[in-house]
């Protein structure tokens, strides 16, 4: 490579590399600082007192842990009910081509670009009438409504691509329509369901406007959702604390992608393109 | 199928709902009276609304403006194939997967009035003399807001651009090339053209979810100071949840609706055109 293309490339890249990382690196060096660091310090950008207090602290003195357990199973539960009644959906879309199929499709991908910011109001006078406020399990329907969307538009775009020949030579060896369904098409379409389900996670994590609203009790909140309204009081932060916990809390997504990252890739594109 | 209950009973049905609530005066606790457009004319007359509707489309039409070139930028560096392009690619989704809210904690750090260490490399390389007010300020705190979000959908624009630049057909930049045409020439006469349609979904797209955004904003300005990064969803969050005013927070949260139309049928056209040429 000469020197020229090489500048050209590394240059900006060094720019974008420090635009794009420079919270995460902020998130790890005031978690691992000590307190009097984080305020007077020769150059804040190096740590010069490791400690683990901050961690600590935010495991031992804060409802943290509660929190990120109520994040995991809400994620998980909103993950397996949406992936589920996705798979069964799209295959329906696809495979039955009941009368109005398409305009059930067109249906899907109009709820799925209908942002939660305008339901948020009405649904929580639902919820009420439910008596579903306050309840943590609530949320995994409510998040259904934004992931089920999304996860059958993305599905409808990978059972497309299975041969329709394949379905055919089942039915003709006697196969039922459950059985094609669950034995010869799912196994197929397991990149896609991965992609479905790494996606209902990563956007069940990231969820805050409708924990916010319809979670009152501090036991009953989100990392998030706890994280700005319980640790955040008044105008003293506690900087340490609160890197700490955002921090721990961005590891579940970023595992969740960096293991997946292909089907992240995939199911980014295939959101907005067949 | 289950996908029809809860659609039907958690979204079709408080769409309707919200636009309901919103003709009516209702607040927390009690019911309310239909009362017509009576919500949406006193939200022309209330400058606060004015205030969030302009800063609302600014926040969208600078944020797509700074997504749109910065993202096509990082696409075409990481498109070429350089040492450590696996893990340039792999490390710039990070903002987009990252939660936003935890992340937004991050950048409120770094943008303390007093300790910013954006600040205190501003003054090192002496680009400025005093700590900047990023979050304190009006304009200041629009401008912050608005590189967060930026921050925040590059990553997204990136792939999708990276994603347009490997379906551009070699064998016309090649062509191109042989003719005497220059990089920036071939990039305005071919890459450019070919990008507009992945241009059009992403921007329509990333609009309607910048334009409704919430926990960013939320999270660093709380919609001020005074007001000046207050956005549609904000003030909606503030009329209803905490002010009680569920008629008028349901007619600020479903005002955005007809940009929201507008960008939507964009999306819709141009994800059938593609799924027709495909």
């Amino acid at each position: 490579m000469n020197r020229v293309r090489a500048l050209r490339i590394y240059v900006p890249l060094a720019f974008y590399a420090v635009f794009l990382l420079l919270p995460f690196y902020w998130m790890l060096a005031t978690t691992f600082k000590i307190n009097q660091e984080l305020l007077v310090t020769p150059n804040p950008f190096l740590i010069y007192h490791w400690t683990l207090e901050h961690v600590v602290n935010l495991l031992t003195q804060t409802r943290y842990l509660t929190w990120f357990g109520n994040t995991l199973a809400l994620s998980i539960g909103a993950m397996l009910l949406s992936v589920s009644v996705s798979y069964i959906t799209a295959y329906a879309i696809i495979r039955l081509r009941f009368p109005g199929s398409q305009a059930f499709g067109t249906a899907i991908f109009l709820a799925y670009i209908v942002p939660p910011a305008i339901l948020f109001i009405p649904l929580a006078t639902v919820l009420i009438q439910l008596h579903w406020f306050d309840k943590l399990w609530a949320l995994i329907p409510i998040y259904a409504t934004f992931l089920i969307p999304f996860c059958t538009w993305v599905l409808i775009g990978f059972l497309k691509s299975i041969p329709r020949e394949l379905e055919e030579a089942a039915r003709v060896d006697g196969a039922s329509n459950l059985m094609i369904m669950w034995r010869i098409i799912l196994p197929i379409a397991v990149p896609g369901i991965i992609t479905t389900a790494i996606f209902s996670f990563t956007l069940s994590w990231n969820e805050y406007l409708y924990a916010l609203v319809y979670m009152s009790s501090p036991e009953n909140k989100t990392v998030s959702v706890g994280m700005t309204s319980e640790l955040i009081s008044g105008d003293v932060f506690q900087w340490g604390q609160l890197m700490a916990g955002a921090l721990i809390g961005i590891i579940p997504a970023l595992l969740a992608y960096f293991f997946f990252a292909e089907y992240y890739v995939a199911g980014m594109s295939g959101s907005l393109k067949d | 199928m289950p996908a029809v209950l809860i659609l039907g009973g958690l979204l079709a049905y408080p769409l309707f709902l919200g636009v309901w609530l919103s003709l009516t005066n209702t607040v927390l606790g009690s019911p309310g009276q239909f009362v017509g457009f009576q919500n949406y004319i006193d939200l022309i007359s209330d400058p606060t609304y004015r205030g969030a509707a302009m800063f609302s489309i600014a926040y969208t039409f600078f944020a797509e403006i700074g997504k749109v070139s910065l993202g096509l930028i990082l696409a075409l560096i990481v498109n070429q194939k350089f040492a450590g392009y696996r893990i340039a690619r792999a490390m710039m989704l990070m903002p987009y997967v990252a939660p936003t809210v935890l992340s937004a904690l991050a950048w409120l750090w770094l943008f303390d009035p007093q300790f910013s260490a954006i600040s205190w490399l501003l003054m090192k390389i002496h680009l400025i003399h005093a700590p900047i007010n990023f979050v304190g300020s009006p304009t200041h705190a629009q401008i912050s807001v608005i590189v967060v979000n930026i921050w925040r959908g590059l990553p997204y624009f990136a792939i999708g651009y990276l994603a347009g630049l490997q379906g551009i057909n070699k064998d016309l930049l090649e062509a191109a090339a042989i003719d005497g045409a220059s990089a920036w020439q071939s990039f305005w006469r071919i890459t450019w053209p070919l990008l507009l349609p992945v241009t059009t979904i992403l921007v329509s797209f990333s609009a309607i979810f910048t334009l409704t955004d919430f926990q960013l904003i939320w999270t660093i300005t709380r919609g001020g100071p005074t007001d000046a990064t207050q956005v549609f969803t904000t003030l909606a969050y503030q009329r209803a949840i905490t002010g009680g005013s569920l008629g008028q927070g349901a007619a600020v949260a479903i005002s955005p609706i007809i940009f929201m139309i507008f960008f939507a049928w964009f999306v819709v056209r141009s994800v059938r055109e593609e799924r027709a040429t495909a």
